[in-house]
């Protein structure tokens, strides 16, 4: 047998990302790869810098110090990008950044209200990322809002109800449908589970998996669920105090943890 | 004219808003913000447009008013009474003797020409107010372009109604580029804003805001490939005139249900029932 | 006659060592010098006292574990492939293709039904469901899964049922080199000959299988080759603070 492709290219990369509030207060000299086709997640308890540094990350938070590099599909030649597609994302500017938050990268907030337009119908809410890329036909946007209202399993009759007669679950399942209509080659993701009853969030979690799988996404996941974390990412980073402490395979970081914080995490878990 | 300076605002404040229509010009569609001042008259009875007329006005212009297409409405006899008493100028009701029509809500049948100008009352500048609250957001929006959330209200009408169904202040792009309110105007008159011979200049006296469309500027009214822009048509010709191209008004005539359609543009009416006669 | 085949996997002095920051640094060393090589088509099962800590050595091979001192090499026709300083992003994709395993226990997505559980090994390497969906219904129903099982979440299955299921995902994938920490653990005699069954087509195929089987009767069947572990083996072997045991 020949030696498997293991490598991936790099996707998105931070070098020396620092965003800092107060000391301790933010995140600190980050530096991380995330490849192609890779669930990357960030761990840590609350006030640890992971949320933080996903804002910095996907563009909404300028970082004082560092950079974050996006390796854009070269064959779509963004503007800004070097002959190898690097992108500094806060060098290009606020409008490009929109952009490439428009059409390449999309955002799972925790809170679905904050992702999604609760008075428009669950259609409009799908279909606005595509009309914002030009796409002018009703009944194509009608037709792409009913196939992923399947895929995330609501029920395609509620298409022209707004979301804000849904169930948080509902909700949650709508704003990543949103998101990923326009087939994203990266998304982040906050807490995509938390707030969300158990059952339900047994069931997102299959979704979100299987969607991975059949997109090829790539994911940032910041969730402080070490079982969420098990099921979803590949690698994980644990952060504490606003740094990295420790980084490798999911599994790895859990059952033989090396850093006296992780292994404090992973022994204070409960399990049932 | 004792006690006013000509046309009533001071002539400062005509040079800033003057200042404020050449950029307004220069960048169609774009909202410029100015220094409001305040008119002897409560927001929303059209203290924008008489702003810009006021500014714009000169002593040998002839002047019309017009409110939903009629100019003998309260609000049109008394913006052309307050002008007859502080400029002095003359005014008019007929479309094509005027040099300055302020409007609410219409824009007249007949066309316009090159040497005129038209003024609009603006309630609300904003075609993304409805979705964004913040002016700082909206700003942003404008200048990066992401209108995409203009389809989504679209989008919403022909999801709830089977067709668009806004009627009024349909929204335009301005020049390929500025998405832009046109004001409470019918769709009916989205069409005459494409390819204008006159100027047309836009005055929110509440929100402080002035934009325009110069002349010969092209006007989009937004839709979709399958649900393209239309304009109102009726069955029915107007009752008085007859005419079959103008916006119609529906009258009731007594308590029974007895109606008819007429034409809300009182001025073209009338000289067409003349024609006739 | 294996043996004269060249190795799949050889593993030279390999140590484990475990510190316990909880407990002020605590030093636990668990395997030394560890060696062992073996060919595809071999089974090589870890022999030694109940309660050594035999998975360890799976753990290392699967990436679970870190690899304290000595080397884990996959020979490939094109070049050697050293697992103990792998970097992390390339795991997952080596245990997509190389490195299967068949746990103790189900870790999976809760509400997931059996048949896509495993499903999913064939699923990651891009094959269609409508292909992936019959195979994994052919291994249920050869480990006597009773079908109307299939189509529900295994979470509250019986734990043989469980280790079924487990077993039919760590089998499809067919991987060169098959990772075996206890499958018949709480099978009856029927369901353990179907795994036996399963092994030597896997030996059949040039898989190469490291296992531990508590079962005398199935570890004579299967193996090859006895591994004696306990002269390197010096600890209580899982890591302290470990999640594996549910």
């Amino acid at each position: 047998m020949k030696r498997p492709q293991l490598e991936r290219p790099a996707l998105l990369e931070a070098r020396g990302v620092t965003r800092l509030y107060g000391p301790g207060k933010g995140c600190e000299d980050i530096d991380f790869r995330l490849h192609e086709g890779e669930v990357l997640g960030i761990v840590g308890e609350s006030g640890s810098g992971k949320s933080t540094l996903l804002r910095t990350l996907c563009g909404m938070e300028t970082p004082d110090a560092g950079r974050v590099v996006y390796h854009s599909d070269v064959e779509r030649c963004l503007d800004g990008a070097t002959d190898d597609g690097e992108l500094d994302l806060y060098a290009i500017g606020e409008a490009r950044r929109r952009a490439l938050l428009r059409m390449e990268w999309g955002l799972v907030h925790q809170n679905p209200r904050d992702g999604l337009r609760l008075g428009v119908s669950a259609g409009a809410n799908i279909g606005e990322r595509l009309m914002a890329l030009g796409d002018r036909h009703y009944g194509q946007l009608r037709a792409a809002g009913q196939d992923w209202m399947g895929r995330v399993e609501l029920d395609p009759g509620r298409i022209d109800d707004a979301p804000r007669h849904f169930s948080g679950g509902m909700q949650q399942r709508l704003q990543i449908a949103r998101t990923l209509v326009t087939r994203p080659r990266l998304v982040f993701m906050d807490e995509p589970t938390g707030g969300l009853d158990v059952s339900v969030q047994a069931r997102l979690l299959d979704m979100l998996r299987t969607l991975v799988r059949e997109l090829g996404l790539s994911v940032v996941l910041v969730t402080h669920d070490l079982a969420v974390a098990r099921l979803l990412a590949d690698r994980l980073m644990v952060m504490c105090r606003g740094r990295v402490v420790e980084a490798g395979l999911t599994d790895q970081i859990l059952d033989d943890p090396q850093h006296a914080y992780t292994q404090l995490l992973v022994s204070s878990v409960l399990t049932p | 004219m004792n006690g006013y300076n000509f046309a009533y605002l001071d002539e400062q404040t005509k040079r800033m808003i003057r200042r404020g229509l050449l950029k307004a010009v220069a960048i169609p569609g774009y909202q410029v913000p100015f220094g409001g001042r305040e008119m002897p008259m409560p927001y929303g009875w059209g203290t924008g447009g008489m702003q810009l007329t006021a500014s714009i006005l000169g002593e040998d212009d002839v002047l019309k008013v017009i409110d939903q297409g009629a100019d003998d409405t309260t609000n049109a006899v008394s913006i052309r009474a307050f002008f007859e008493r502080v400029a002095g100028v003359e005014t008019t009701t007929a479309t094509a003797e005027a040099d300055v029509i302020q409007t609410r809500h219409r824009i007249p049948e007949t066309p316009l020409s090159a040497d005129q100008i038209l003024v609009f009352q603006v309630p609300i500048p904003e075609p993304l107010r409805f979705i964004e609250p913040s002016e700082e957001e909206t700003r942003v929006m404008h200048a990066l372009e992401e209108y995409g959330v203009m389809h989504v209200k679209l989008y919403e009408d022909i999801a709830r109604h089977g067709h668009i169904a806004t009627t009024y202040a349909y929204p335009v792009k301005v020049d390929g580029r500025y998405v832009t309110d046109p004001s409470p105007i019918p769709k009916f008159d989205n069409p005459k804003l494409h390819m204008s011979e006159a100027l047309m200049l836009f005055g929110a006296g509440r929100e402080k805001r002035l934009y325009a469309i110069p002349p010969h500027t092209r006007v989009e009214s937004l839709d979709f490939e399958d649900h393209p822009f239309e304009i109102q048509a009726w069955d029915e010709p107007c009752a008085l005139c007859g005419a079959r191209d103008s916006f119609l008004d529906e009258v009731i005539t007594d308590d029974v249900g007895g109606r008819m359609f007429v034409c809300s543009d009182t001025d073209y009416c009338q000289r067409r029932q003349e024609e006739v006669a | 006659m294996t043996t004269m085949t060249q190795p799949f996997l050889s593993v030279a002095s390999l140590d484990k060592t475990f510190v316990l920051h909880g407990q002020g640094g605590l030093r636990l060393e668990v395997m030394r010098d560890l060696s062992l090589t073996l060919a595809p088509g071999e089974c090589l099962v870890l022999a030694g006292r109940s309660g050594i800590g035999k998975s360890t050595l799976l753990k290392m091979l699967h990436g679970s574990y870190r690899v304290s001192g000595g080397s884990l090499q996959l020979h490939f026709e094109d070049g050697e492939l050293e697992l103990a300083d792998l970097s992390p992003q390339a795991w997952p994709a080596l245990r997509r293709e190389v490195i299967g395993y068949v746990s103790q226990f189900l870790r999976v997505v809760p509400r997931v039904p059996a048949v896509e559980v495993v499903m999913e090994p064939l699923l990651a390497r891009g094959v269609d469901a409508a292909e992936a969906r019959p195979r994994a219904e052919a291994l249920l129903a050869r480990l006597n899964l009773p079908e109307r099982l299939w189509s529900l979440p295994p979470g509250t299955f019986s734990g043989g049922e469980q280790q079924r299921v487990n077993i039919a995902r760590g089998f499809i994938g067919e991987h060169p080199l098959l990772l075996l920490d206890e499958p018949t653990a709480s099978l009856d005699a029927a369901n353990r000959d179907v795994v036996v069954e399963l092994i030597r087509e896997a030996k059949a195929r040039g898989t190469a299988m490291l296992g531990i089987f508590h079962d005398e009767d199935v570890r004579e069947r299967v193996a090859d080759r006895l591994l004696p572990l306990d002269r390197h083996m010096l600890a209580r072997a899982s890591a302290p603070d470990a999640q594996e045991t549910p």
